[in-house]
């Protein structure tokens, strides 16, 4: 049995900050990651990020994600295991995963899970043929792989997904139908949208999906115009050709090991779906278990990042590793997050925060 | 169908490999995942649901949703989104839930 003192789990912006900031500090990791590239979704990130300076504001996600990795990989107190899926968490502490085809166990003081988030499909008929696609595989299909997922395609979404995702699919050579949103306004940032306008590009709002056609593999996409209580209007249908359709309509977290742990959970929707009820600190109820990133809640990179650099210089701290800085620096990491959370576009995660923080921080 | 001219990306030293895909010879890039290669030569069916045969396709690319099980090499329920292309392998459409013993 391997014994360490942090194991993160997923080396995405969170899990890579986390472990970063954790060993720098003093403390010994194991960063366990599941595919065979670091980096998260940020690898395929080719636009620049909102924000302040403090967050990597100004760069694009995939420099972001090499500085990181780079960072990561140098560190000599950072073990790291590609490949390997973390299989459970034991009530004696105990996570097994399986690394180079072994089933293995490993005894760590303290955890962060860092496993992001996944897709959400939405319900019309035939809404399972091929060339249906969640954003972040068109993402990676055409910005990792350099594989276009379709020669026209329509996005479902104008949050900041959709919108970025629509004008990298203009970047690659895709055509864009357009962008549908059920919603009377554009979600995202307006100066994406105004991107896919100047390239006319129409973005139909107060508008589904209802159906999609082709056999046996999408040909079009049936759309109508929703009401004032978003229900479909009789007779709005318009037929859009498309051999692409792109779903951004959020990311749910992928929580199953938290679940497994034992960890007391709360379904907030403006997180996305079941997150865990922890404290200021990214504590769980389970009290060796710490969280960061979109399994905590679905936000932007930024955010992900912040938390994985609170909770990893917490967590040194707690095994004895308190840098001089550390109080500052805790303070600065939170004031970041409140900034990140702030306004009318934090609102929803303010919300959402509030139903899921179960004590104050100390 | 591949990226050639991008404004921010570069996709250069692609090693190319022959894998076979029902019977057929393909081409694609050594170590980029299986459905991205098949993607690239136009191969959206991966495979076909268990209860009504239903044609699936990729979905989510990141191992997690299960839509793109394929046999690869002869075993079953292989997550093709991640599996990354090797040289001569064996890539099948499945149909349910694939014969594993």
């Amino acid at each position: 049995m391997m014994e360490i003192e942090l194991l993160v789990i997923g080396a995405g912006p969170a899990g890579l900050m986390a472990a970063l900031h954790a060993a720098e500090a003093g403390a010994g990791v194991l960063l366990i990651e599941r595919s065979d590239r670091l980096g998260g979704q940020l690898i395929k990130q080719t636009h620049k990020f909102f924000g302040s300076k403090a967050e990597y504001a100004g760069e694009r996600g995939i420099d972001i994600a090499a500085k990181l990795i780079d960072a990561c990989e140098k560190t000599k107190t950072i073990t790291i295991w590609k490949n390997t899926p973390v299989l459970g968490i034991y009530p004696d502490g105990v996570v097994t995963a399986l690394h180079q085809e072994k089933f293995c166990t490993i005894k760590p003081a303290k955890v962060i899970v860092a496993t992001g988030a996944a897709e959400k499909t939405m319900a019309f008929p035939n809404n399972d043929l091929p060339g249906i696609y969640g954003a972040g595989a068109v993402q990676t299909l055409m910005n990792v792989h350099g594989v276009l997922p379709a020669k026209r395609i329509l996005m479902v979404g104008a949050g900041n997904i959709g919108v970025i995702v629509a004008y990298q699919l203009l970047q690659a050579g895709v055509e864009v139908a357009g962008v549908v949103e059920a919603s009377p306004q554009v979600g995202g940032y307006h100066v994406h949208a105004a991107k896919l306008q100047r390239h006319g590009v129409p973005i139909y709002t107060s508008h589904s999906v209802k159906a999609a056609h082709g056999d046996p593999f999408l040909e079009g996409v049936t759309i109508c115009k929703l009401d004032k209580d978003w229900q479909p209007i009789a007779g709005s249908d318009q037929y859009i050709e498309v051999d692409g359709l792109c779903l951004a309509v959020g990311l749910s977290p992928l929580t199953e090991l938290l679940w497994q742990a034992g960890c007391d959970m709360k379904y907030v929707a403006e997180l996305g779906g079941y997150v865990p009820v922890r404290n200021g600190n990214l504590q769980t109820t389970e009290e060796h278990i710490f969280v960061a990133g979109d399994v905590s809640g679905v936000e932007e990179a930024s955010a992900a990042m912040v938390e994985g650099k609170l909770a990893g210089m917490y967590i040194a701290a707690l095994l004895g590793y308190q840098t001089a800085n550390y109080e500052p620096e805790l303070q600065l990491a939170r004031e970041q997050l409140a900034a990140l959370r702030s306004g009318p576009a934090g609102e929803k995660i303010r919300n959402g925060l509030s139903k899921v923080l179960c004590r104050e921080v100390g | 169908m591949r990226i050639t001219d991008h404004p921010i990306l570069e996709f250069t030293n692609k090693t190319k490999v022959l894998f076979v895909f029902n019977g057929q010879p393909i081409e694609g890039v050594a170590g980029e995942p299986i459905a991205a290669a098949l993607h690239a030569a136009g191969v959206k069916v991966l495979r076909h649901s268990h209860a009504h045969h239903r044609p699936r396709g990729l979905f989510c690319a990141i191992g997690n949703c299960s839509s793109c099980l394929m046999i690869v090499d002869g075993i079953p329920n292989v997550r093709v989104c991640v599996e990354p292309l090797r040289a001569g392998m064996s890539v099948e459409t499945q149909a349910g839930k694939g014969k594993i013993i």
